[in-house]
């Protein structure tokens, strides 16, 4: 079947499934989370369905629940810079992306870490530029939690700028001339000559996923790719949109910055069996013990004693006790206006705590037929929803096979995916431009 | 030509196209290759085929200085390492790691991670920056004295055993029964509060394949000697010869004993500097070429310029001698000096039987004759 150039294409990438409830490591085909070999069967996988990137998000310190180690998800993961370089050697297309925190590093070493990763994979490397101020992570870095929350994109900003002036200061020759690179700001103040030609995409691809209107505007002025979250097409668009519009202000065009939303996706023979299979998967992500720490999450307290089949708490939310959890992602949100919202539903469908928290934490994006998820995720690319989206397995080493099976053809006929690599390097397969 | 039960231990160290500051100016120096996968592929398989027991990957010492006499440009170590271990299996590989100007806790996670994608196979040579120059690359603090640069390199290898250990070897327990993936009793904080640094942990790395990656520490400054008896697996030295080798030899072995260990779990490794040819006189001929182009400077440690007999007869004269456990290789010339020490010089120390004809496939502590260390903490627990 011959379709039309032009239709606009689509773009996947997948995230090595990590620390929180989505990943599930109770089947028992669930793998090692550490072991190199599930990190090459799971990027040799997302290669062969021709996907742009893997993803490795980065922890710097155990999420803790009321004090204590959580112990109910995934805890613990590698290095990711290194686990990217040694992926590097057993993949040849697939690009290689990865957060790193730009509070606990300095532009020098980090800016040699990631062009050695560039040159080493032959041009497949990102970074999702992330910064933290809390003092609960900073606890394990020599400077502790220094940097104050308001500073976090100026901390950000310099550090792209810094390590943007390292990166190009060099031609790709090794040998040739590398000027002195003076850098003064805020942040930073260095000076020295790089140690690093350079390298083959000129700089690795830029990620940057804040949501915020300074997010939105750092991501627009200077990510290549954009991780964000979003649940529905509407809100997808509107996003996308928001983005897009953004971009002439600094001299970008829309081919320059790739959107693309975190997505899980469960799949079945027939719609009937997606659904079953959604429904098992959901239940198995949200165990007893994760619907009550859940629970306690919101409500700031201790609800060991409650029933996770029971009814929910009588007693409300402790506002003043908002950081139960330490060291995970946080949404902000009212917690008493949650436990509402949660008490209405669970009475008007008359869900116990498990019940309740599978219905409302537990939901994947994309259900059914191979047929039916590849063209859920078309229509959503092309109405402008994303460009792509980087998915997010609930299995760990095996979580894409079925998906590169059996979706990434029909994407194909479908016109909207790629048959073969076009180019070595990351910024071919998103099509963007290389740096000068 | 060796005491048996004590095995000869050879490492080499790669950094460049070779130590002598002209060597990239020679044919097969592969300069443009060095920024790519494949020279780095190379190197390591080379030093496998030998039967190497480890392979230290060598960063800069000093901060470019645009001198184009020089060739200043290298990529990050521990990257290297990390790309090289899944296709280079049966050889140990060591980065060398600067602890000055890098966080502790990023490193040890590096280091556990690296021992991971090896498969057991992590080293780690401790390094310390000294210059204004490299100081101000990173900008956040000024050049300091050495002695107190290698008092904190002390602390971060103390903490870094800490945080290996922070995780004990099954607290993955994966219970479905009751929910939890990990028995967090077996997880521990670090708690390390030193004189330059703090750091909580736990580890975010679970504990490698090794326990403790292989730590390797040069001992030359005597601000060093302390710190290498004190925590090295491996220790380097380098001396203007044999004689003086088994001086400083003895003197790492006295102060590992005062630091209360026993002197027999270190291996020290003199470095030799080498650079070969077919006969002495080709070899020295291709030393003064080098030299023509850009002096190097006087060898400050044994350098043997000369033939493969040549120096496998100079490894035996420092193992009878007990000069040291082992010899590190650093090659003037990259990748000469290494194919003609793997093709010319082993053969030779096999067929002596000084090195075994199948190198062994362990971990890289076994082949350093050190044993899986237990968990200090479960140690507490079941003594």
């Amino acid at each position: 079947m011959t379709r039309p150039q032009t239709r606009k294409q689509v773009h996947l990438a997948a995230h090595f499934p990590g620390v929180n409830n989505t990943t599930v490591w109770s089947d028992p085909a669930a793998g090692s989370q550490t072991d190199f070999a599930s990190f090459a069967t799971f990027s040799r996988a997302a290669e062969r369905g021709l996907f742009d990137f893997v993803f490795l998000a980065e922890g710097l310190r155990l999420r803790e629940h009321r004090g204590r180690i959580h112990d109910l998800d995934v805890v613990g993961r590698p290095d990711t810079l290194t686990v990217l370089n040694a992926i590097a050697a057993v993949t040849e297309r697939v690009g290689l992306a990865g957060t790193i925190n730009t509070t606990f590093n300095e532009p020098y070493g980090l800016a040699r870490q990631f062009a050695s990763l560039d040159h080493l994979s032959g041009g497949r490397s990102a970074w999702n530029l992330v910064t933290s101020s809390d003092a609960f992570t900073g606890a394990n870095f020599r400077r502790g939690g220094f940097l104050k929350p308001e500073q976090r994109y100026e901390r950000a900003g310099d550090m792209l700028a810094a390590a943007k002036a390292l990166w190009l200061s060099r031609s790709a020759e090794v040998g040739s001339e590398a000027p002195v690179v003076g850098y003064e700001s805020g942040q930073f103040s260095f000076r020295g000559r790089f140690s690093v030609p350079r390298s083959p995409q000129g700089h690795p691809v830029l990620i940057q996923s804040g949501d915020s209107e300074q997010g939105r505007e750092f991501g627009a002025a200077t990510a290549d790719a954009i991780f964000s979250r979003h649940s529905t097409i509407e809100a997808g668009q509107e996003f996308y949109r928001d983005l897009k519009d953004r971009l002439p202000r600094h001299g970008r065009v829309d081919t320059d910055l790739t959107i693309l939303p975190a997505a899980t996706f469960v799949l079945g023979d027939t719609p009937a069996d997606a659904a079953e299979n959604a429904e098992r998967i959901r239940h198995e992500q949200v165990s007893p013990q994760t619907a009550i720490a859940f629970l306690e999450q919101v409500w700031g307290r201790d609800l060991s004693a409650y029933d996770p089949d029971g009814p929910l708490p009588d007693v409300d939310p402790d506002p003043e006790n908002v950081n139960i959890t330490r060291g995970r992602v946080r949404h902000e949100r009212d917690p008493l206006k949650v436990a509402r919202d949660w008490r209405e539903l669970a009475e008007a469908k008359r869900l116990s705590i498990r019940e309740l928290i599978v219905e409302t934490t537990a939901r994947h994006s994309f259900v059914g037929t191979p047929k039916q998820v590849a063209e859920q995720i078309d229509e959503a690319v092309q109405a402008d929803a994303s460009d792509g989206f980087i998915l997010i397995p609930h299995l760990v080493p095996t979580g894409l096979d079925t998906f590169v099976d059996t979706v990434i053809p029909e994407l194909q006929d479908r016109g909207s995916y790629r048959t073969a690599y076009t180019g070595p390097t990351l910024r071919d397969h998103l099509g963007l431009p290389y740096p000068t | 030509m060796n005491t048996p039960g004590t095995p000869l231990h050879l490492a080499v160290e790669i950094g460049g196209a070779g130590r002598h500051p002209a060597a990239w100016r020679l044919p097969d120096a592969d300069v443009a290759g060095l920024t790519g996968a494949a020279h780095h592929v190379r190197l390591a398989r080379a030093a496998a085929r030998g039967g190497l027991d480890l392979v230290v990957l060598a960063e800069p010492c000093a901060a470019p200085t645009g001198d184009p006499d020089l060739l200043e440009d290298s990529l990050d170590a521990v990257a290297i390492a990390a790309r090289v271990a899944p296709v280079v299996p049966g050889i140990g590989l060591a980065p060398q790691v600067d602890v000055t100007h890098s966080e502790p806790f990023h490193v040890q996670k590096a280091i556990a991670t690296l021992d991971l994608v090896s498969s057991g196979r992590a080293g780690w040579e401790v390094t310390v920056s000294r210059t204004p120059a490299e100081a101000a690359l990173f900008g956040r603090t000024p050049a300091r004295p050495v002695a107190e640069l290698w008092l904190e390199a002390a602390e971060v290898i103390e903490a870094a055993r800490l945080l290996w250990d922070s995780w004990e070897d099954d607290a993955v327990v994966r219970d479905a029964a009751t929910g939890r993936y990990v028995d967090r009793e077996k997880i521990h904080y670090a708690d390390f509060e030193g004189e330059f640094f703090s750091v909580k942990g736990p580890s975010i790395t679970p504990r490698s394949p090794q326990g403790q990656p292989l730590v390797v520490v040069r001992a030359d400054d005597p601000e060093a000697l302390g710190v290498a008896a004190r925590w090295a697996d491996v220790v380097r030295i380098s001396a203007p010869g044999v004689s003086q080798a088994a001086a400083a030899r003895l003197e790492v072995q006295a102060a590992a004993a005062e630091s209360g260990r026993d002197p027999s779990g270190i291996t020290v490794l003199l470095d030799v500097e080498v650079l070969l040819g077919g006969t002495d006189g080709e070899a020295r001929g291709a030393l003064a070429a080098l030299d023509a182009l850009t002096p190097g400077p006087d060898p400050e440690g044994v350098q043997y310029v000369g033939t493969p007999e040549g120096l496998a007869a100079l490894v035996g004269e420092i193992v009878r001698a007990h000069a040291a456990d082992g010899v590190t290789f650093v090659p003037l010339t990259l990748p000469g000096s290494l194919d003609a020490i793997v093709d010319g010089v082993v053969p030779l120390l096999v067929g002596a039987g000084a090195r075994p004809s199948t190198p062994s496939s362990g971990t890289l502590r076994e082949r350093f004759g050190l044993s899986r260390p237990a968990n200090r903490h479960h140690a507490e627990v079941c003594p």
